[in-house]
């Protein structure tokens, strides 16, 4: 039972920051049309740069509650980080090659992901980096007979969070709607006065700023390491495959089936763990190829 | 009935082409034994690149999963070396032709019943459950430590030529090269038929116009299945080429990465004729091989050239090459 809750959470935890990274490239897709292979990337970034703040500004031994505040305040940076280099990612190298054929879109974000895949490398060496100490010094919290890390409740927490919070954002906000606008038709939207240009940075730095987000509360449990974007994009991926390409909804279930698959399959049938998923979104994408809750 | 003949002849293809094979054919003469060993890696790259432009530049399908093709023949040469003990680089052609075909009919029935993004999301996906097959099952498949196919375990030419016994690596290469470059060029001949071919030209016309290409009669996705298919095995082909020279096998030429690097190559040459994804893969070759040996930020510096050339040269080297010799004749 204990083992069960403990699972439970787990799977949550999991799809608590898939559902960040996915929901940033979902929306981005849903606005501008873009597949942002250096979505996963722009995440790993956002690990990186908040485990570097947490780590330069207090050492790794600092302990005490007001320090661990002062750390949890410090890992947002990451997610601003990252929006900051949307919001000049989006004008200079996506902007140009609106007119063209999609493939050029998608060429320039694998390009992109190279170059990114490096500026870690330069930025913060090849090795791991962590915040573990906001982790070391949360302790954890007793679930019948077993301990679990409070830290996880937090990532949890802050993904319900953006969930309500994104989802308030895009229905209930006047900057909702010409989003939804934009993203419905581009053109009308342009025409009844709305200044599409100014919206789409704003659409792809609000997407990388979920990106950095799931970055920024995973590195206290998990360490940045390079190449952990490349990985997470494909589960991403996998995620508004299942979901629907755009939609918010469908990002939110998405994470969750992913989340709870993944912690199935790594106590029941950990070999094919990763082609089980990889088979879901292709069976959704062959079966509903707008995901479960895209619109056609 | 005369076919309005449109693109070059087959006698201006000829006076292109024989000299370019010519020159291919002695340059291990010329150049050091290193340069003829990157020289092979570039011509194998060139056949993968080759098949997957037939769905690009000829179908209008951007495939994210050629990894997947490239690996699978990959991994049947690794298997059939390693447990059947087969050493005739014949047969290992013939039975990773023989996976690729099946793999690829297979994922490609599923793939062309979407085309834009579904279909590059869809080969992705399938082509990551291979890779995580490959990563995952380290009993079979050796995991992250991959497969070794040491050159002495195969032959050549049905067992004529063997690379045992001392200065074997020098034969290695050179017989290697010649054997590489001669299915090179049955491969290169090959696609031109195809892409020539009615075949070939109903292909470009579903890539300009879906609809009037169904209308015309074309059965639209039985025709981008076989070319799906045959652009599987021409990339299967060129796994199966690579292991021996590779000598080892591993995940990560499944890993989608290495899809993405198949579609660099083709943009860099261009994807919009029938030699870009030939003189893309080569240039590629030595572009990586370069900036890997120079500098270990050579990602980005490969990031930074596939960047610039989608900004500025989207045509690729052979298409802004034709443009430049068409505004030279112009005068």
């Amino acid at each position: 039972m204990d083992t069960l809750v403990i699972q439970t959470l787990n799977s949550i935890f999991y799809a608590a920051v898939l559902f960040l990274i996915a929901a940033g490239l979902s929306l981005i897709y849903g606005v501008m049309r873009i597949v942002n292979l250096a979505h996963g990337t722009l995440y790993a970034l956002g690990a990186y740069v908040s485990a570097w703040a947490v780590g330069t500004v207090f050492g790794a031994t600092a302990a005490g509650n007001i320090v661990l505040a002062g750390q949890l305040l410090l890992l947002p940076l990451g997610a601003l980080a990252i929006a900051a280099v949307g919001a000049v990612i989006e004008p200079t190298l996506l902007r140009p090659l609106y007119r063209r054929p999609e493939e050029y879109v998608l060429l320039i974000t694998f390009g992109l992901l190279m170059i990114l895949e490096d500026v870690m490398k330069l930025l913060f060496g090849g090795t791991p980096l962590s915040a573990g100490s906001i982790m070391d010094s949360m302790g954890s919290v007793r679930i019948g007979s077993l301990l679990y890390p409070s830290y996880n409740l937090v990532v949890i927490s802050v993904g319900i969070m953006a969930a309500i919070g994104l989802w308030w954002f895009i229905y209930r906000t006047r900057f909702g709607i010409i989003l939804r606008a934009t993203s419905q038709d581009r053109r009308m939207a342009s025409a009844l006065g709305l200044n599409v240009g100014r919206v789409y940075v704003q659409a792809f730095a609000i997407g990388c700023f979920m990106a950095g987000l799931g970055g920024a509360v995973i590195v206290p449990a998990q360490a940045a390491v390079l190449g952990m974007g490349v990985d997470a994009l494909i589960l991403a991926f996998v995620v508004i495959v299942i979901g629907g390409l755009g939609s918010l909804e469908g990002a939110l279930v998405g994470a969750l089936i992913v989340g709870f698959v993944r912690t199935a399959g790594i106590q029941f049938f950990a070999e094919i763990e990763l082609a089980v998923l990889y088979l879901i979104a292709a069976a959704v994408l062959l079966v509903r190829p707008t995901g479960l809750f895209g619109k056609a | 009935m005369p076919a309005a003949r449109t693109g070059p002849s087959l006698l201006m293809v000829l006076v292109v082409a024989l000299p370019v094979i010519a020159a291919l054919a002695v340059l291990p003469r010329l150049v050091d034994l290193y340069q003829t060993e990157l020289l092979i890696y570039g011509l194998t790259f060139a056949i993968a690149a080759l098949g997957f432009n037939l769905l690009l530049g000829y179908t209008g399908l951007l495939s994210f999963g050629h990894s997947a093709y490239f690996g699978m023949g990959a991994y049947t040469v690794a298997f059939i070396v390693r447990d059947l003990h087969v050493q005739s680089m014949e047969l290992c052609i013939l039975g990773g032709l023989l996976s690729t075909l099946v793999i690829s009919a297979l994922f490609g029935y599923v793939c062309v019943r979407h085309t834009r993004i579904f279909f590059g999301i869809l080969t992705l996906a399938l082509s990551q459950v291979l890779w995580s097959l490959a990563f995952k099952f380290f009993w079979v498949t050796g995991g992250t430590d991959g497969i070794r196919v040491p050159r002495t375990g195969v032959t050549l030419l049905a067992g004529l030529i063997d690379f045992k016994g001392s200065g074997s690596y020098q034969k290695f290469v050179y017989a290697y090269y010649y054997y590489v470059l001669g299915l090179f060029v049955l491969a290169t001949v090959i696609m031109w038929v195809i892409v020539h071919s009615p075949f070939g030209k109903a292909l470009q016309a579903i890539r300009d116009n879906e609809i009037r290409a169904a209308f015309v009669g074309i059965r639209v996705r039985r025709y981008r299945w076989l070319a799906f298919v045959i652009s599987g095995c021409f990339t299967g082909l060129a796994g199966v080429l690579w292991v021996p020279l590779n000598g080892l096998t591993t995940p990560e030429i499944l890993y989608w990465p290495f899809s993405g690097e198949i579609v660099f190559m083709t943009v860099l040459g261009g994807f919009r004729t029938f030699a870009g994804p030939i003189v893309g893969a080569i240039a590629f070759n030595y572009l990586k091989v370069y900036a890997v040996a120079s500098s270990q930020y050579w990602q980005m510096v490969l990031g930074c050239v596939l960047v610039v050339l989608v900004m500025l040269l989207p045509t690729g080297i052979v298409g802004t090459l034709a443009r430049l010799a068409a505004k030279l004749r112009r005068g």
